[in-house]
């Protein structure tokens, strides 16, 4: 079956029927258990650790920071994070003890007869609050990361402007909420610590462990076992829990797991970063963009881990799919004593684009123009640069995307209607909403050149293939769209070919599982493993036959049969990491997002009635998978800007269980109208572009315009839980 | 742990006698929540689930609706007559959890549990309900609504079982229900409120705004004297005297009293 074409999900069945292992499936005799003693405090020096003299400690395996045989940093970005606490904590739950029993009850006795004394240092846990020396805790000023874009002189331009106006827009946290926990399971086998678990970048994790442990690669095995979704939260932090079960593993000799309960999972892994950005904007008497001043701000937590990279990426898209000769963003995350914050899907631009899409609406209101048409006067054409001076020459009519998605949603007519019902009813209020924007595809700027992914495919006796790479399957589908690239290059049916599990020990680094680059440039690569293995048998893609072909090779004696790629800049791509200029990536997915609201005045709910997600993503590789990928992010931007509240107390998720922390229902959602435009693009496998994260960014802006229209007041924060509703709306009556 | 698995009810009543008592297990749909975070080397569990006759019984009768302890939602919901007869109780249990706790979980577990939030005890309370309490020592009835005495307190003693519900039946000329949660299953109640005005009068029972669940006396009496509201404001004003709503992770203080205000007004309104 080709690309193009609904090949149902390879690993489906398996997973409908309860088949698929998860790490804590995986049977493992004489498998001990892992658990970690954490900070309860922010910010503090650890004065001592009590163990209950009257409990018995001799089978227990304890790990402290000392165990650590190499240097005590987990390797990200940068290496500020210890992987125990030594000395000081810098948040709440940061692990400073490892234990590992074979009995799970006797485990959780031991935490329970350990007491932490920490005595309290300061703690900052507003990123935007006034600093002090005592607060200071990463180079000068708690800065993990600034950007800088600029474009044209924005200054001078206020002075002539016909209007300037100004908004702040705020955004929460947002918990990933996969449904397997995050969990590890380390043990020796044949000579090597090897690690198995739930985790999207195999080689991220073996990075991690050769860097702490002081051994080479080979001294471990990182295999990825079958992964109950990540969305970003499997990322980073699977690297942290691989080097404690590793650490109990190699103290105690046993194999251990890790697997954290939905209530340590949620209160101590990585988050969206919570966001506030300020917009200042010049405008002709028309509505054109003369000048955009913006400052966007990331709570980064207590560590790095991947806040440059969010900031990055959140900076790129702040201006939005707009054309404005002058532009100044600036970015700043920092350090605060909460959790570190991570990766989420749509990575700091979900947070962007909600303040520009906010911001636009905001405009439109006040200068009095249609928010429809202030878009079409600003959406950017053919030869205008974006933010950082890429030039668009996309073949899609952004005008004309937005017009197609407001038909769909039949617009005009609903924002009448809506007039008229809400003039009528005593205490429902509907309006209509919608976001125009953009979403890049891979990895930002020479992020992709740093990579230098590498894929491999090896053809095997019996005329099958065997697709390398590091790329993890997280429940999005990734295995059955490789697979579908592979078969239509080499013209074989998808029956023979198979997707090798990601083991470092024998796929090689085809880079990380992250930021909408595994269809689009790794798809792209595979594109070219077939053509060099096609190559090889002196034959090329679109030829018939080539099974027989394979099945001669790979049997010669003492040969193999193995077609490579390794990623290599496109020559037309050009980016400056120093001055943020240029090509911030190959390409990008335009979307149009409409939604439909009915306010209650008396409760403050609010319900998304209705939603069309319309957007170019290139070719579509497989439309029920590409259908679910979009449905499944809208109504995780429903979430995010409806239910999801991450109540904080001392910087940490106080509500970190499924009852207190609301992510939509069923019953909540709105029939969801995904609908694609496919313009084949040349950057990926058959035209595809990058789609994962494109849904998590236009919902929260789409909504929050229609309720501001609805109830007729400025909303310009989220999650807009009733309560915010309430205060927003009280003292204008409410009938 | 210790768990008794009492097949009569003789024997379940000669076990909550013992010391230190045992905790009665229904539906354990409460009392398993983070189950594993709990300590366990002194529990002793009493499992009622064996216990058949009179307990595992919904009767109605030309005066009476008597629900057994171990009624669960799912009976009621069931039940055609016991829903047309209670309309309130249907409307209650489907809103409860998911179709797996309104299988398991029992009415008389959701009184025992005290829960301020609890969304079977507003319209058991607003239908006038007695709880039917027994031990070794005899029978008692107690009026629902003189049952909670203060956050998770009762006037239960520690040897006395919950052995059933009984509802009177009456016509009634207003009945209705609100649960307003976080979303639309699955959710903990924010604010609640079940309404009854019978040949006895109006009964207004709020949940989620005070330390148990609670009649609003000074809205019911204001109600039975005829009086008609201009504004949700006015409501607000009365119900002060009635609930004491608290700031948690779940909502607001303000939210629950002005909310509860708003829902009835505009329900007295659409009913005058
Ligand atoms: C996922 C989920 C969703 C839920 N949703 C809701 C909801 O929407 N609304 C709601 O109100 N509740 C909800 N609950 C709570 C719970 O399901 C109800 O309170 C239910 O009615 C409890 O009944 P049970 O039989 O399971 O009680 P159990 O857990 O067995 O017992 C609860 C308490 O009552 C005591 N008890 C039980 N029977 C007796 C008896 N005969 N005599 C004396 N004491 C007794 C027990 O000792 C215990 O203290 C939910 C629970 C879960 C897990």
């Amino acid at each position: 079956m080709p690309a193009g074409a609904d090949l149902p999900r390879i690993d489906g069945l398996d997973k409908l029927a309860g088949r698929a292992a998860y790490v804590d499936d995986l049977p493992t005799p004489g498998a001990w258990h892992g658990a970690t003693v954490r900070s309860s405090v922010p910010r503090g020096k650890i004065r001592d650790i009590h163990f209950d003299p009257a409990f018995d400690w001799n089978d227990i395996t304890i790990v402290d920071h000392r165990d650590i045989p190499g240097p005590n940093q987990l390797k990200l970005i940068d290496v500020d994070q210890p992987v125990l606490a030594a000395g000081e904590v810098r948040h709440k739950h940061e692990p400073i003890l490892l234990l590992a029993h074979p009995s799970v009850h006797k485990l959780r006795d031991a935490l329970r007869a350990i007491r932490v004394d920490v005595e309290p240092l300061p703690a900052i846990l507003d990123p935007a609050a006034p600093l002090t020396p005592d607060l200071i805790q990463y180079k000068s000023d708690n800065v993990l990361k600034h950007i800088d874009i600029r474009q044209g002189d924005p200054g001078p331009v206020f002075a002539r402007a016909a209007h300037i106006i100004e908004g702040e827009y705020v955004t929460g946290s947002q918990e990933h909420v996969y449904l397997e926990t995050q969990g590890m399971l380390a043990q020796w086998q044949d000579g090597r610590l090897t690690v198995r678990g739930s985790m999207q970048c195999p080689y991220y994790v073996l990075d991690a462990l050769t860097h702490l442990f002081g051994r080479s690669r080979d001294a471990f095995r990182v295999i990825q076992s079958p992964v109950g979704g990540g969305f970003g939260g499997k990322e980073e932090y699977p690297s942290l829990l691989a080097i404690h079960a590793a650490l109990l593993a190699e103290k105690s000799g046993a194999p251990v797991k890790m697997i954290y309960d939905r209530q340590e999972d949620m209160a101590v892994t990585t988050k969206r970063h919570p966001s506030r950005t300020r917009h200042r904007t010049a405008l002709d008497k028309d509505g054109r963009l003369l000048a955009m001043e913006i400052d966007v701000l990331l709570d980064g937590g207590a560590y790095v881990t991947l806040s440059p990279v969010v900031l990055s990426r959140g900076c790129i898209h702040a201006a939005g799919p707009y054309f404005c000769e002058n532009i100044h963003i600036r970015g700043e995350a920092r350090l605060t004593n909460s959790p570190p914050y991570g990766a989420f899907r749509g990575f700091g631009a979900p947070q962007t684009i909600f303040a520009i899409e906010r911001h636009m609406d905001v405009i439109a209101a006040r200068i009095g123009i249609d928010p429809v048409e202030l878009r079409r006067r600003n959406l950017v054409r053919t030869g205008q640069p974006l933010a950082t001076g890429q030039i668009y020459k996309e073949p899609t009519d952004l005008p004309a995307l937005m017009d197609r998605a407001l038909d769909l949603a039949q617009y005009k007519a609903r924002t009448q209607s809506h007039a008229e019902f809400n003039k009528s009813h005593p205490f429902l209020r509907r309006g209509i909403g919608f976001a125009t924007f953009h979403h890049g595809a891979g990895f930002t700027g020479g992020g992709e050149t740093y990579l230098a992914s590498e894929v491999w495919i090896e053809g095997k006796p019996d005329g099958t293939v065997e697709l390398q790479t590091a790329q993890t399957d997280m429940g999005q589908g990734t295995t059955t769209i490789l697979t579908q690239v592979v078969a239509e290059r080499l013209g074989i049916p998808t029956e023979q070919v198979r997707v090798a599990t990601p083991d470092t020990s024998r796929v090689p680094n085809s880079g990380p599982t992250v930021a909408s680059r595994t269809a689009m440039v790794v798809g792209k690569l595979i594109e070219q493993a077939c053509d060099d293995l096609l190559h090889q048998l002196g034959r090329k893609s679109g030829d018939p036959e080539i099974s027989d072909d394979i099945r001669r090779h790979a049997s010669l004696p003492g040969k193999s049969l193995v077609g490579r790629a390794k990623y290599q800049k496109p020559a037309s791509i050009q980016w400056d990491d120093k001055t943020y200029r240029g090509d911030a990536y190959a390409t990008y997915s335009w979307a149009t997002y409409v939604a439909d609201v009915e306010v209650d005045l008396r409760t403050c709910r609010v319900r998304v009635t209705d939603f069309v997600a319309l957007q170019e993503v290139g070719r579509v590789l497989n439309t029920t998978l590409a259908t679910g990928q979009i449905a499944g992010g809208v109504v995780q931007g429903i979430g995010w800007a409806l239910y999801e509240n991450v109540v904080l107390e001392d910087g940490a998720m106080k509500n970190c269980q499924m009852t207190n922390y609301v992510i939509p229902s069923a019953g909540d959602l709105p029939p969801i109208r995904v609908v694609f435009e496919e313009r084949p693009s040349h950057w990926g496998p058959g035209g595809a572009k990058g789609i994962g994260e494109l849904p998590m960014d236009g919902p929260a802006p789409a909504i929050v315009n229609a309720i501001s229209r609805a109830v007729t007041t400025t909303i310009n924060e989220i999650p807009v839980t009733p309560e915010l509703l309430l205060k927003a709306t009280e003292g204008r009556g409410h009938g | 742990m210790q768990v008794h698995r009492p097949y009569t009810l003789h024997d379940a009543l000669a076990l909550m006698a013992a010391t230190p008592t045992p905790t009665p297990i229904a539906g354990g749909t409460d009392l398993l929540v983070s189950w594993h975070h709990k300590p366990k080397e002194k529990l002793a569990l009493l499992d009622l689930s064996q216990l058949g006759g009179e307990l595992a019984a919904m009767r109605l009768t030309a005066d009476t609706l008597e629900l057994g302890a171990l009624t669960t939602y799912w009976d009621v919901i069931a039940s055609p007559e016991v829903s047309r007869a209670f309309p309130l109780l249907a409307e209650a249990a489907r809103q409860v959890g998911a179709m797996q706790i309104q299988t398991r979980g029992t009415w008389a577990g959701n009184i025992g549990n005290g829960s301020p939030a609890a969304d079977g005890v507003p319209v058991l309370m607003a239908y006038d309900a007695t709880v039917v309490l027994q031990s070794t020592r005899g029978r008692r009835e107690v009026q629902l609504d003189g049952y909670y005495t203060g956050y998770k307190k009762t006037v239960r003693l520690p040897d006395e079982l919950i052995v059933a519900i009984q509802i009177p039946r009456r016509t009634r000329k207003a009945e209705w229900f609100e649960k307003v949660g976080a979303r639309a299953a699955q959710t903990i109640t924010k604010v609640g409120v079940a309404v009854v005005n019978d040949e006895k009068g109006w009964r207004v029972v709020a949940n989620s705004v005070a330390p148990y669940v609670c009649r609003c006396r000074n809205l019911e009496s204001a109600l039975q004297k005829g009086q008609k509201f201009k504004s949700p404001e006015e409501i607000r004003d009365i119900l002060k005297n009635d609930i004491a709503p608290i700031n948690d992770m779940r909502s607001t203080a303000a939210y629950r009293e002005t909310v509860l205000s708003r829902v009835l007004f505009y329900r007295l309104a659409d009913k005058a």
